[in-house]
């Protein structure tokens, strides 16, 4: 944006830039160094002195081994909720996006009310609604509200999908003979879904960090199992770095599948001829150029 | 449905600690995701970076997690504030960035001719801004916004598992009182929420579709 929207600056404003710069970045050196020196600093509490957060003291339970394996199996029960959680997902916005466009008034008006509502309610809600109407326990718990939020808002998006392909497309399957459901699932399926790819795998990095709710209902996913499981076990004074060791967890599971979201949007296939790039931002007014439909922006969280 | 109607005020209560916690960790994400937003498209270099880091490592970490550092690991290190209030830090730090997010896309998404149609007709910045550029971002930054907000107004359920007894602590404990008629008791949960996120998704909907900018 700057460099359309000033003049070329001068030596001046270049000077003053950079003093900018240099100003800001120290207050933000600044500041990080103080929160970690009053972290670091042994600190009183009712009489005693507790040693600094970063002290060999604080850190110790980390050098045994059946730490780690508990926390691994923390982080495997959240896995295996968000994959679980993740194919229903899929099935159920397959399931919301072909009902909500059907052709009978009687089937897509009660999936659009369905819908609504599944996207409209907490998650946490709709697993303590499992939770307590179903003696299920809070694996299915976690993992049907997971599916049921996530499948509506995947419907959604394939919904979209579905209803951005060129109307040609479909009137040529019809033409060829094939039914409606016929048409939707060889033609028009394949095509939305690949064109909706980029939000769905980011609404899937949304439903993985979700599984953290298991901790509210009771289901040992990883904060659970760190935060409540060890941090019990070894005490007060150990939550400070349980909590630093999942938190490093949580980003670099996100972090790798958010990078491999960017990466499917990046090399979406082909675009189809004659279809109108509408839309299409020749360029970013500011610098930090990205891409102006970051998959991880449509995700709804 | 008599139990709804009975504890009619329960509810209420309930629900207003959640409008509570909606409208204040609302204007919280939205200062603070705007100086985060200005900072990503700033000049400075560090600044970019920083606000770079920030949205990045906030928009990967769970809700419960940043909750549960401000109820347990923040007085752990010496701040006692009462739940609420660290429910609401909690808040605002999760949705900043996702507010950022939206005004950072809105800005970029307006073409780089518009800018430069603006400098040649011999507009200064503040014009090119005011009259040009910022029109057609706001257009654009609404719908996501309120789209974000829909999400807060769902993720303040989620402080109801630490301590703040607000909509979501409500129903639960209804739930546990009337084990007969549970599914009546959380209908009427969800019909509080409903109240909110439907009205606002319609609006986000009907924006986006008149707002829709012809290029």
């Amino acid at each position: 944006m700057s460099s359309v929207l000033f003049d070329v600056s001068g030596p001046k404003t270049r000077r003053r830039s950079l003093i900018a710069s240099i100003v800001s970045l120290a207050g933000i050196a600044a500041i990080l160094a103080w929160v970690i020196l009053t972290l670091a600093a042994p600190r009183q509490s009712s009489g005693i002195t507790l040693p600094g957060s970063f002290d060999r003291s604080r850190w110790d339970i980390f050098t045994d081994p059946s730490v780690w394996r508990t926390i691994g199996d923390g982080l495997l029960g959240t896995l295996r909720a968000a994959a679980v959680a993740a194919v229903l997902a899929l099935v159920i916005g397959v399931l919301f996006a072909t009902l909500r466009t059907a052709g009978r008034r009687w089937i897509r008006i009660p999936a659009t009310v369905a819908l609504e509502f599944f996207r409209g309610m907490p998650v946490l809600l709709l697993m303590l609604f499992i939770l307590l109407a179903s003696s299920w326990g809070t694996f299915w718990a976690v993992v049907l509200g997971l599916g049921l939020y996530n499948g509506a808002i995947i419907g959604e998006s394939l919904r979209a999908g579905l209803a951005s392909l060129p109307r040609g497309q479909r009137e040529a399957g019809l033409s060829l003979g094939l039914s409606r459901l016929q048409t939707k699932t060889y033609i028009e399926f394949p095509q939305a879904f690949r064109q909706m790819l980029p939000v769905i795998v980011a609404q899937l990095v949304v439903l993985l960090k979700d599984t953290s709710l298991g901790y509210i209902v009771g289901y040992n996913e990883l904060i659970r199992t760190t935060m409540n499981g060890l941090g019990a076990f070894y005490g007060n004074r150990y939550l400070l770095s349980l909590f630093l060791v999942t938190l490093a967890i949580y980003l670099a599971v996100n972090l790798s599948l958010s990078a491999i979201a960017r990466r499917l949007a990046r090399r979406r296939g082909p675009r189809r001829p004659g279809r109108g790039h509408r839309g299409a931002p020749t360029g970013s007014l500011s610098r930090t150029a990205g891409f102006p439909r970051e998959p991880g922006n449509s995700a709804v969280e | 449905m008599d139990v709804v109607i009975a504890s009619l005020p329960d509810y209420l209560r309930g629900f207003g600690v959640t409008l509570i916690l909606l409208g204040v960790s609302g204007v919280g994400a939205l200062i603070i995701g705007t100086v985060v937003a200005a900072m990503r498209i700033s000049p400075v270099p560090g600044l970019r970076g920083f606000a770079a880091a920030y949205t990045e490592a906030l928009r990967n970490t769970p809700l419960t997690l940043v909750l549960f550092f401000c109820i347990f690991v923040l007085p752990n290190l010496g701040a006692s504030i009462p739940y609420i209030t660290a429910a609401c830090i909690g808040l605002t730090l999760y949705t900043s960035p996702f507010i950022a997010e939206a005004l950072r896309s809105g800005v970029n998404g307006v073409p780089v001719g518009q800018a430069e149609a603006a400098r040649s007709l011999g507009m200064g910045f503040g014009q090119a801004v005011t009259l040009v550029i910022f029109p057609q971002a706001f257009r654009m930054v609404i719908p996501p916004l309120v789209n974000v907000f829909v999400a807060l107004t769902k993720n303040t359920s989620v402080a109801g598992g630490f301590f703040v007894t607000e909509l979501f602590t409500v129903g639960k404990g209804l739930a546990n009182a009337h084990g007969n008629a549970v599914i009546p008791v959380l209908l009427g949960v969800a019909s509080f929420y409903l109240i909110v996120t439907i009205p606002l998704g319609l609006l986000s909907a009907r924006l986006e579709k008149r707002w829709v900018v012809a290029r």
